[in-house]
Formats: structure tokens, C-alpha cells, sequence
């Protein structure tokens, strides 16, 4: 079987198009970088949706912790605390055994019944945990940075006659960015590897349509090699990386654009400053 | 555990209750916090061991050996940790074989026949006929080898960043006084970077502990396992039947990893404290002002 048989055959698996049966002898080199390959498409739905959603929760949770009104900052604290404090793996297992005892026949809501199990779903449960975490983890960084946000910007727009909303968008929601953007990097890649605990805790791979560590770990148990699919795996994250890398700092750039020789190369110091 | 334990059919209400969070399996769950305390305690050490290592090696002015610094503090940063979990063990326990394959057993068989990985009796990891604490231990050991690898890439960064971050000036003050390359390494920089360090390793500390239910994905019997084990739904046909009460020991473990972030950041921020006394950093001269004012 040619290499691109094997690609049409495999390439797309992890969505559940294409053969329906994972291979089960004779290995090859070309297999293993397909399927691992294909299973990168999860890790990216997860990390694309997950920073998305996360980013503007996390804006609004900063907001609430730097905000006046004790109830809100309360909660925001709690939050916070509740998503920094605990292991991720933790929460997929106590989030997956939270869904499960959702009544299988839906909830009935003003007569409309609405359908619980796709929640226990890998692609909504989990990325429910994943939004919540980088939401934490993020909402941390930003209010960092909205305290970092230097006096004399909001002294400015305030003579510049601007309130609320609109000196929010213009001066502080920039700057916050502006300085949390290297730490936020950080952030995004981690999130970006914390993908691949989906399938490896309690989320189950429906009919095996798993991540690319998914398939990894699938080969490596079966050819009893963990020097072959391994290795693939942790090739394809590197390049990954680097590509969220040069993405961020475009957006890093753009940031400081208005700043000369402050745009430099964000410095990726990996998961230090958590 | 308790007298009128005897029949568990027979008991109710708190009777019922006090008798199954005693029983022999939960006394092994109870256990098993105790192992993520002695995994975090012997790991840590290691790890920062491994990071000195690396730190060291990163500065070495041979080439050869500030490469392999380099990589080993490069790997981290693109690679996911989970990939060295499950990595990590399972590469060591084959290598290991396949060195005492080539010392005790007389074969010239090749170790890879094709899907298999072969070894003699002789060469086996842990011997098969040893009794199964020796295989737990065994495995708990490759886990601890895993842990302090990824951590101590991870600490090698830190403590390279903040042997960095010793004032220059220091070490050639070091330098005139006619300290050898050593003395000024083990006198000057060694002492000075831990301030430079701490907060680096603070957090990776915190990371340590958050990462410790990964055990779970190198089949040794923590916490998680017997969550799950225990919660899960039990028929009629045990001695204590109950509905999927999972959430609730997830809860339970989630519970014990908060404590444990909020003692450790309590404990940390006097640590800072108490190291910066003295310090020529910022954290320092507030002391030195309050202090005297």
C-alpha cells in the first residue's frame, strides 16, 4: 500500500472519515506520521476554541476582580482560585463524573427538552474544562497587567474627556494587553499542550477518533516501541509551538506598534509563571 | 474496623457510613495521599539536582557539554510533559533491559522480533518471580525518574535564569580578589541566586503538585485509581452497595490539591521574605525602609 493510500485512508480518522479500522499489524513509518498527524486536528479545535472563548471570559473576569463591587470580586477570587488551585487532570475527571449524572432522557425546561448527553462528548465536555482553565489562568495575567497600567495613560484620557466604556476600549483594554501578552503567550502554549490530557483522562475516544498522544500511545503500546511514535508526536508539537510562537508575537508586534524597540521577541519562558 | 462492622447488609445510616469509609479499601485510597506527599518529597529534591545539573551544564564552556545542557533545557519548551510521562519510563525500562540482555543472557537473538520486545528470563526488570512490592517499587521508581526529568528541565531553566541574573559585578569583585573559577562559583554565585530563583521555582513547585495525579497515566495505584475504583457504581453483589458516587471523590481530591496549593503559597511567601532580608532587590530595600522607619 503506497504512502498516499495510506494518507487518503488515515489522514482524516480522528474525525471519523476515512477507514474505519485503526491498523493492527505490520506498522509503518508512513502510518504512524498520518494518523499521529490527523489527531493534531483535535489538539487544535481544543486549543483554537478554548483560547477564543477563554480570552473574553478572562477579560471580563479580570474586570470583575479589579471592579468595585465586592460580590463580583468575591466570586472572581473564588473562580480563580477554585481553576489555579487544583490540577487540570483533577477537573476533567470531576467535570466528566458531573455530566454523567445529568438525566440521560434531557432536562426539561418550560416544557423543551433538551439533550444532556452530548456533554459527556469529548469535543463539548471537554472543552467546557479547558475554556474555564485558560479562562483562570488568563483572567490572573490580565488583572496583573490592568494594575500595571501606568497612572498617567488613565490621567490622559480622563483630560482627554473620556469615561467608562469608551476610556476602557481606548487606553486601558490595549495597554492590559500590551503588557500581559508575553506572559499571555506562555499561557497559550501551555493550554496548547494541556490538550493532549483530553483523551487520557476520563473523556472516552468515541469508536478511537482520539488526539495526536492518542494514537501515539496506541502505536507505542502496540509495537511495543516508544522510540518510533513518540518521537513523531513531539516532532509535530515542536513545529506547532513555534508557529503559535511567530503568531503571537505578530500580535505582539502589532500591540506595540506605537512603542519603538519595545516589540522585541517575546521570550518564551514555558510554564514558569503560571 | 469497628466491632459491629461484621455484617454490612444489616447496617444503616451513619453505622452504614462509618464502616465503609473504614473498610480495607479505603484505607488503601487513604494511603495513597500519603504516596503523593513521598512522590513530591523525594521528587523535588531530585529534580532540583537535575536542574543544577543542567544549569551547570548550560554554563560550561565546553562545547560538547553546554550542547547537551541546552537541549535538555530546550526539550521542555516545545514538547507537552505528558509526552515525557509516558514516554520516559517505558524508554528506561526497555533500555535497561536491553543492557542486561547483552551482559547476562548468551543469546544472539536480537531484542526487537517484530512487534515483541524479547529479552531472556535473566535480564527481566524487575526479575518475574519477585514478589509484587519489588515490581510497585519498581514502577513507582521509573515514575519518580520521570517526574524529576520534565521538572528538572524545567528547573534548569529557572536556575540558569537566575545564575543570569547574579550582578556581574560580584563575580569579578570575586574575580580581584583572586578566586578560582570554583570558589567563585561555589561562594558567590551559588549563595546569591537562590533569591533570583525562588520565585521561579515557587511556581514550579505548585506545578510539581499539580502534576502529581498524572501517576495515574503510569498505572501505579494513586489517588485517582482508586477514585474511580471505589466510585463507581456497586451492585447488590458487594458488601457495600451504592449508587456512581465518583463526583463525590473527585470532590474529595479536588479539595486536598486546593489545601495543598494554599499551604504551599502561605509557605512560600514567608520563605521570599525571609530570603530577601539583605538582598539588593527591590523586595530588600522595602524591608530595609520599613525597618528603619
Amino acid at each position: 500500500m503506497s504512502c498516499l493510500q495510506t494518507i487518503a485512508d488515515y489522514g482524516l480518522r480522528s474525525i471519523g472519515l476515512g477507514e474505519r479500522l485503526l491498523p493492527r499489524t505490520d506498522f509503518t513509518l508512513c502510518q504512524q506520521v498520518t494518523l499521529i498527524g490527523s489527531g493534531l486536528i483535535w489538539n487544535l479545535y481544543f486549543a483554537v476554541f478554548a483560547l477564543l472563548i477563554g480570552f473574553f471570559l478572562a477579560t471580563g473576569l479580570a474586570l470583575a476582580r479589579a471592579g468595585r463591587n465586592p460580590v463580583l470580586r468575591g466570586a472572581a477570587n473564588g473562580f480563580i482560585f477554585l481553576f489555579r488551585g487544583s490540577p487540570l487532570f483533577i477537573q476533567f475527571f470531576l467535570a466528566y463524573s458531573a455530566l454523567v449524572l445529568l438525566p440521560r432522557s434531557g432536562i426539561e425546561v418550560f416544557g423543551l427538552t433538551l439533550p444532556t448527553t452530548w456533554l459527556t462528548r469529548a469535543w463539548a465536555g471537554a472543552l467546557l474544562v479547558l475554556i474555564l482553565n485558560t479562562a483562570a489562568y488568563s483572567a490572573e495575567i490580565f488583572h496583573g497587567a490592568l494594575m500595571a497600567v501606568p497612572r498617567g495613560d488613565i490621567d490622559a484620557a480622563d483630560a482627554y474627556g473620556m469615561s467608562g466604556w469608551t476610556r476602557f476600549r481606548r487606553v486601558m483594554w490595549p495597554t492590559m494587553l500590551r503588557l500581559a501578552w508575553p506572559a499571555y503567550t506562555n499561557e497559550a502554549i501551555f493550554l496548547f499542550h494541556a490538550t493532549t490530557l483530553v483523551f487520557f483522562s476520563a473523556f472516552p475516544a468515541f469508536q478511537q477518533r482520539g488526539d495526536s498522544l492518542y494514537y501515539a500511545s496506541y502505536f507505542a503500546g502496540q509495537t511495543f516501541n516508544p522510540f518510533v511514535a513518540y518521537p513523531i508526536a513531539a516532532g509535530y508539537f515542536i513545529v506547532l509551538t513555534l508557529a503559535l510562537i511567530g503568531l503571537m508575537g505578530i500580535v505582539n508586534r502589532r500591540l506595540n506598534r506605537h512603542l519603538p524597540g519595545a516589540a522585541d521577541r517575546i521570550r518564551y519562558r514555558p510554564q514558569l509563571f503560571r | 474496623m469497628f466491632s459491629y462492622c461484621a455484617d454490612p447488609s444489616l447496617l444503616q445510616g451513619f453505622q452504614w457510613m462509618s464502616c465503609y469509609l473504614t473498610s480495607g479499601t479505603h484505607l488503601l485510597f487513604y494511603a495513597s495521599f500519603g504516596m503523593v506527599l513521598l512522590l513530591l518529597a523525594v521528587t523535588a529534591p531530585i529534580a532540583l539536582a537535575f536542574g543544577y545539573g543542567g544549569a551547570m551544564a548550560c554554563r560550561s564552556p565546553i562545547g560538547p557539554l553546554r550542547w547537551v545542557g541546552k537541549t535538555y533545557t530546550g526539550m521542555v519548551r516545545g514538547v507537552p510533559d505528558i509526552v515525557f510521562f509516558l514516554f520516559v519510563p517505558i524508554a528506561l525500562d526497555q533500555g535497561l533491559e536491553w543492557l542486561r540482555h547483552q551482559a547476562l543472557c548468551d543469546s544472539d537473538a536480537p531484542v526487537r522480533q517484530g512487534n515483541d520486545f524479547v529479552v531472556c528470563a535473566a535480564a527481566k526488570l524487575p526479575l518475574s518471580d519477585s514478589p509484587a512490592w519489588v515490581h510497585d517499587t519498581y514502577a513507582l521508581i521509573l515514575a519518580v525518574i520521570a517526574f524529576a526529568t520534565v521538572f528538572g528541565a524545567f528547573a534548569a531553566n529557572v536556575l540558569y535564569g537566575a545564575m543570569q541574573a547574579v550582578p556581574r559585578e560580584q563575580l569579578e569583585t570575586a574575580e580581584a580578589y583572586g578566586m578560582s573559577a570554583r570558589q567563585v562559583t561555589r561562594r558567590v554565585l551559588v549563595p546569591q541566586m537562590w533569591i533570583y530563583a525562588l520565585p521561579g521555582l515557587s511556581n514550579l513547585w505548585l506545578i510539581l503538585i499539580k502534576a502529581t495525579p498524572l501517576l495515574f497515566l503510569l498505572g501505579i495505584e494513586d489517588i485517582v485509581y482508586w477514585a474511580r475504583e471505589l466510585g463507581g457504581a456497586k451492585t447488590s453483589a458487594f458488601s457495600y452497595p451504592h449508587p456512581d458516587w465518583r463526583l463525590y471523590y473527585f470532590l474529595v481530591i479536588l479539595v486536598f490539591y486546593l489545601l495543598m496549593t494554599w499551604i504551599s503559597e502561605r509557605v512560600l511567601g514567608r520563605l521570599t521574605a525571609r530570603l530577601s532580608a539583605g538582598q539588593a532587590t527591590l523586595a530588600g530595600e522595602a524591608q530595609r525602609k520599613a525597618a528603619t522607619a
